[in-house]
Formats: C-alpha cells, sequence, structure tokens
C-alpha cells in the first residue's frame, strides 16, 4: 500500500532533491490564522507538513514550541480541532502529505480506535509520536499501521546499530533522525557528523531519512540536504509566528505571511541542495 | 475503574516491560530509551551483587542513621481516646509512627538518593540532576551528591522555591545549583519536565535521580526497592513490639515513594488494611486538589501510565495543595495499580484538615512533622476514635516539618 508520503517520496527522488518537512504547531496563534498558515504551506514549498498537536507537557520540545502549545492551548486548542484543521486543508489539496507530531496522552484519551478512524478520515498520512518507543509499539504503532497510517519513529544519536533495527522494525513512510541529543530548537551540528549518521542509517533500511532538530537558515537546509532525503524545520517556523505577536496577544504582522516568507527562503536552500547534489 | 482479577501476590511486580497490570511502562522520547535500558541492566546487576548491597547498608546506618524508630505516638493516642469519649465511644486505636523524619536530612528521600547515587557511581556518570517539590528529594541529592563528590542540579517549580526558602538554601548550601522551573504553576510537574529536558540534552555523563516511584521503568521498581526498607524494619519492629501485625497503616501519596515504601512489605499481609492519602487540597469539587486517584483516570505522563489529573482533551492539570510534595497531577504507577486491585484504598485530605494535623501532631507529640506527613495524621486522627483500643496503627512521618514553618506560619497569620 503506497500512501501519500511514499508518493510525494518517489517524486522527490524522480526530480532528484531532498524534501522540505514544516513543522507548525496547530492552533497557533488561533485555529483560523494557524489553518491560513498551513493552507500557505505547500504553495511555500512545503513538500511535507508536520502537524504540531499541543500538549500541556511537551518533554522533549525546546521553550520555542513549549510556547507555542500554551498559545494555541489557550486559545482552546485540542486533538478533535487538530484534526478538524487536518480536515479542512484536505478540502483544497489532496496530495502534500500530512503527519501529525505529538504526545501520546490526548490520543490515549480521544481513544486509539476511535483517533485511528478519524485520523484516516481527516487525511492524516503519519503519527510522530514523541513518547511512543518501539518498547510500546502494542499501543498506537501496530494498530496505526493496519489502519493504513505511517508511524513514524525518530532515530537519535543515542540509537547505536545494536538498536537501529529495532526501532527500524515497525517504521514507515520515513526515519526522522534528530541530529543531536537534546530538546527542539537546540543548535545544529556539525554537517559530516550528521552525514555518517544518515549513511549508517541507510545500511539498515531502504526509507528515506530527514534530518531535523536545529535547521534554521535556507543555508542550512542546503548543506543538510545534500546529506540526507529531507530536511526538517521546526523551531525557526515557530518562531516567526511567535515575532508576529504581541505580547498582549495582538498581531503585528500576518503570521501566514512570515511563515510562507520564511518557506520560501528554506525552500529555495532545499532546491539549491539539489543542484549542488548534480554538479 | 478497570476491573482486575486478583494476583496470588501483590509484590511480584513489575513484568519485564516495567508494567503493574496496565499502569508503568517506558513512554519516553527515543534519545531516553538506551539509557533507561541501560539503568535497567546496571540495577540488575548491582541488585545482585553483594558488595552493592553492603555498602548501601553501611551508609544506611552510619550515614543516615537506620534503622529508623518506631515510635509509640502516646500523645497523640491519648488525644484520639478523648476523641472517641466525647462521641460516647470508648475507642481509640494505638498510633504508631515510623520516624522517617529522623533521618539524615530529614525525611525518607534519603534512602532511595544512597542507592541510586551508588548507582550512578557504578554505572560512571559524572554529573547529577533531580527535581524536586517541597525539597526534600532536592536535599537529599544535594547530600549524596556532596557526599560522593558530584556537581548536582537541581529542577524546581517557582512556587516552591517560594514557599520551600529553608530547603532552597541548604541544597545551595550542599553545593547544589537550584534551578526555578517557572512552566505551568511552577510546581513539581513542571520541574520534571524540564529535568527530563536536561537529560535528554545531556545523557553522555548525566544521571537523572528520580525521587519518587514514578517516571518510566526501571525507576518505579527501583524507587520502591530503595524505600522499602520503611516497611521492612516497621513490620519487624512492630513484631517486636507488640507481638502481631498492625492493622492499620496509613502513609501520605504525592508520587507515592515513601508510601510505597512501607506499603510493598505488608502488601501480602491480608490481614493489614493500608490506606493511602491524596492531597485533597481545596477540595475534590474543583481543580484545586492532587487526588489524581480518587478523581482522575489513567493517561501517559513522565515515562508512565498511571492515574493523571488531566481534561478530557488529555491535557494535563496542575493541581493545588498546600504541601509542595504532594503537589503533582499524577502519582507512581504501582499505586495506580494497587488501587485498581483493591488491595490499597486511598482516600483524600483536604489543605486544612492537614494544617490542623500539623498543628496537633506539634502540640501533643512535639514533633513538627512535614505538611505531607500531616496528610497521613490527619486520615490517621479521623478514623482512630472508631477504632477499637487494642487496634494497631502505623503512620508513616515520612518527613519533620521545618522546611514549612514559613507556608504554616502564613497560613496561621503568624509573623516569623
Amino acid at each position: 500500500m503506497t500512501t501519500r508520503i511514499d508518493r510525494k517520496f518517489a517524486a522527490l527522488k524522480a526530480e532528484g532533491r531532498p524534501a522540505l518537512v514544516t513543522y507548525f504547531m496547530g492552533g497557533d496563534p488561533d485555529f483560523d490564522t494557524s489553518l491560513k498558515i498551513m493552507k500557505g504551506l505547500p504553495g511555500a514549498g512545503s513538500d511535507i507538513i508536520e502537524l504540531g498537536v499541543p500538549f500541556s507537557d511537551p518533554m522533549a520540545d525546546g521553550p520555542a514550541i513549549q510556547a507555542a502549545g500554551l498559545r494555541a492551548l489557550k486559545k482552546g486548542m485540542s486533538l478533535t480541532k487538530t484534526l478538524d484543521l487536518a480536515a479542512r486543508f484536505r478540502q483544497t489539496d489532496d496530495t502534500t502529505p500530512i503527519v501529525l507530531m505529538g504526545y501520546y496522552n490526548p490520543i490515549y484519551i480521544y481513544g486509539v480506535d476511535r483517533f485511528l478512524v478519524d485520523a484516516v478520515a481527516s487525511g492524516i498520512d503519519g503519527l510522530i509520536i514523541v513518547d511512543l518507543p518501539p518498547e510500546m509499539d502494542e499501543e498506537l504503532c501496530i494498530p496505526a499501521i493496519k489502519a493504513g497510517i505511517n508511524f513514524i519513529r525518530l532515530a537519535t544519536p543515542t540509537t547505536d546499530d545494536k538498536r537501529l533495527p529495532k526501532v527500524l522494525q515497525n517504521t514507515s513512510g520515513f526515519v526522522y533522525y534528530v541530529s543531536m541529543n537534546g530538546i527542539t530548537g537546540s543548535a545544529l551540528p556539525d554537517t559530516s557528523r550528521v552525514a555518517a549518521a544518515v549513511e549508517r542509517i541507510k545500511k539498515h533500511t531502504d526509507l528515506p531519512v530527514v534530518v531535523g532538530f536545529g535547521v534554521k537558515t535556507a543555508e542550512q537546509a542546503k548543506v543538510i540536504g545534500s546529506a540526507a532525503d529531507g530536511v526538517v524545520v521546526g523551531t525557526a517556523i515557530v518562531n516567526a509566528v511567535a515575532n508576529t505577536i504581541n505580547p498582549d496577544g495582538s498581531l503585528v504582522a500576518d503570521p501566514a505571511e512570515a511563515v510562507a516568507t520564511m518557506v520560501k527562503g528554506l525552500s529555495s536552500g532545499v532546491r539549491a541542495s539539489s543542484l549542488a547534489a548534480a554538479e | 475503574m478497570n476491573t482486575v482479577v486478583e494476583p496470588n501476590s501483590f509484590k511480584t511486580g513489575p513484568d519485564e516491560e516495567g508494567m503493574f497490570g496496565i499502569f508503568g511502562g517506558r513512554f519516553v522520547a527515543e534519545t531516553l530509551m538506551p539509557l533507561i535500558l541501560e539503568l535497567q541492566q546496571a540495577y540488575e546487576d548491582a541488585k545482585n551483587d553483594p558488595s552493592f548491597k553492603a555498602e548501601l547498608q553501611a551508609l544506611s546506618t552510619h550515614y543516615a542513621g537506620r534503622p529508623s524508630k518506631l515510635y509509640y505516638a502516646e500523645g497523640l493516642t491519648k488525644h484520639v481516646r478523648q476523641l472517641a469519649k466525647d462521641q460516647g465511644l470508648d475507642g481509640g486505636a494505638k498510633i504508631y509512627f515510623k520516624r522517617e523524619d529522623l533521618n539524615h536530612t530529614g525525611s525518607h528521600k534519603i534512602n532511595n538518593c544512597l542507592g541510586q547515587i551508588l548507582l550512578a557511581k557504578r554505572m560512571g556518570k559524572t554529573r547529577i540532576i533531580a527535581e524536586t517539590g517541597a525539597g526534600q528529594h532536592g536535599v537529599a541529592s544535594a547530600t549524596v551528591s556532596a557526599r560522593f563528590g558530584l556537581p548536582c542540579v537541581v529542577y524546581m517549580g517557582a512556587t516552591d522555591v517560594e514557599r520551600q526558602k529553608p530547603n532552597v538554601f541548604r541544597m545551595k548550601l550542599l553545593g547544589a545549583e537550584v534551578k526555578p522551573v517557572s512552566s505551568g504553576h511552577g510546581t513539581l510537574k513542571d520541574a520534571m519536565n524540564e529535568a527530563l529536558r536536561d537529560w535528554v540534552s545531556n545523557v553522555e555523563d548525566t544521571y537523572y535521580l528520580i525521587g519518587t516511584a514514578a517516571g518510566p521503568h526501571p525507576y518505579p521498581e527501583m524507587v520502591r526497592d530503595f524505600q522499602s526498607v520503611i516497611g521492612t524494619e516497621a513490620r519487624e519492629q512492630i513484631l517486636e513490639r507488640e507481638g502481631r501485625l498492625p492493622d492499620t497503616i496509613i502513609a501520605a501519596v504525592g508520587g507515592g515513594s515513601n508510601a510505597i515504601g512501607l506499603f510493598h512489605p505488608f502488601l501480602d499481609d491480608k490481614s493489614v488494611e493500608i490506606i493511602g492519602i491524596e492531597a485533597g487540597g481545596r477540595g475534590l469539587d474543583g481543580e484545586e486538589h492532587c487526588a489524581s486517584m480518587s478523581a482522575g483516570r489513567p493517561g501517559v505522563l513522565h515515562g508512565n501510565r498511571t492515574y493523571l489529573l488531566q481534561n478530557k482533551d488529555g491535557q494535563i492539570l496542575d493541581g493545588h495543595s498546600v504541601s509542595a510534595g504532594l503537589d503533582y497531577p499524577g502519582v507512581g504507577p504501582e499505586h495506580s495499580w494497587l488501587r485498581d486491585t483493591g488491595r490499597v484504598s486511598y482516600v483524600p485530605i483536604l489543605d486544612d484538615e492537614a494544617l490542623e494535623a500539623f498543628t496537633l501532631t506539634t502540640r501533643t507529640e512535639g514533633i513538627i512533622p512535614a505538611l505531607e506527613s500531616a496528610h497521613a495524621i490527619a486520615h490517621a486522627v479521623k478514623i482512630a476514635p472508631k477504632m477499637a483500643q487494642d487496634k494497631i496503627m502505623i503512620v508513616n512521618l515520612s518527613g519533620r516539618g521545618d522546611k514549612d514553618v514559613h507556608t504554616v506560619g502564613q497560613l496561621l497569620g503568624m509573623d516569623i
């Protein structure tokens, strides 16, 4: 069974360039604006959308994404509304893959079976659930695969060769290599180490490997993109939204426009990356 | 409520995956998974190493001051008998205190810290991090870090830093760096989030010294094992003093380490009634309490599945308790399982009731109990008058209350 994610990577392979994977927080700064942000992503050059589900206790996230989640929750965002956001996006875009990214508890409380039915109906293609390692695959990973949703796993520098097979075992769609041990928004490590890590993972799998954590600029996207099948940008986008919001919650600029501008820049980076690779 | 088949023994958990029934587990980011597996292996090895046991035993005896006393609280017993008389009853159970307040650092927390620092040393870790609510675990962590010459960073909610100033100062004196955490309500939950973020960023050299019997496997089991010395001693001591097992044992439950430590050795003694006391805060009607097992439902947070205070979207609530050590919206997974199996009953005690027990214990016993322990005492005082005078009860006096004098002074309108 091929999914939108599989088809996207196949198309990018033909095009000969890495994917630009963009993360944003659903419901930040509010539902309507975040829908506008989401709708603007493909046009700005995003190949795959990671849709963040806000959680009260995001243990693996740095201050930027923590704050974005809290802003969304304060405006009444929930898992139900995040699925609704995806469904509304799907009304006008049936090809861009959507990967839901968040923590397990909201899904567990929603009910795994009911969640998977609603996620499929909302056009969700993949899941990244930070606090579900392979040891907990029975919880959501295996039911998700049965429901036709890719379960995308994070691999980290601590995932050694001995552990990689276990991590990759039930992974589909792509592998998300977290380029450093730490929380989201930390500094980017040097490229040669990232390239070596991607190579190491590729010895164990045919799945595309995308790299995230720490990518902020077009130049970084270009460099990382030359070493991987895709580049994930999250914190920089979330910061672009945050920079349009006054402390009192009013807007100084259009968040959707700010995000689109940033993504266009990053997109030129990954596209240059393909040129670099072709040279 | 989940229905659970009663097991032959309540003492065999967790299973290999770290589960107590549906509770527990290892819900952590991939970055931490190899560390947790390494920790589990190191703990298994240490458990079976006589030299580890011997070193822990020696430190417990000569450094922490174990065994802690089992003290017949005669003043409090007289008080409950008077209460019974006032109600026209001739009851009033005999109340014993397990004196964990007499340990070095002033609470049960040292038991676990000594065990884990030896493990950290064994694993070659060179930096200690810890989370703390009331500061008792922070102080114990700072203490053992000083003793073994390791740098220590303690994450503490900003609210707790404010209400537990004496302990903050003690930690600093001991050489620890106290990092206030201002996210959420600035309490234990937020401190734990931040400690996990530190750990995930410093996996190479850092040992995370969790203070309660919660978190990802193997922490709930390991902390319980290190704290079970409380119940093991209490069981022997009461058999020696009274020639029989107690009728009731009571302990306060935040994350639940002092409670599981007292309870575990008694779990298969069917005749012993076991009661855990949750922080009822300002009452269970609203959100200003921390009674996760009385008013919450199972969910996943901080590496384990357990009863949690949460809204219908699965967002975790902050909760409230006058006692910083109980101010946590979750509870250790083994308690959740003991609740569902029915072996232990969990009941809430309100802030006001705990304060009253705090004052009462101070006046009738000359012992200033920690506000956490005062919750357990409050329940003992509530039920003892209705029990016959030949009934025996053990209350875990998990810590001393010196750290709480500012909070209590404020609440009672006294100047310090």
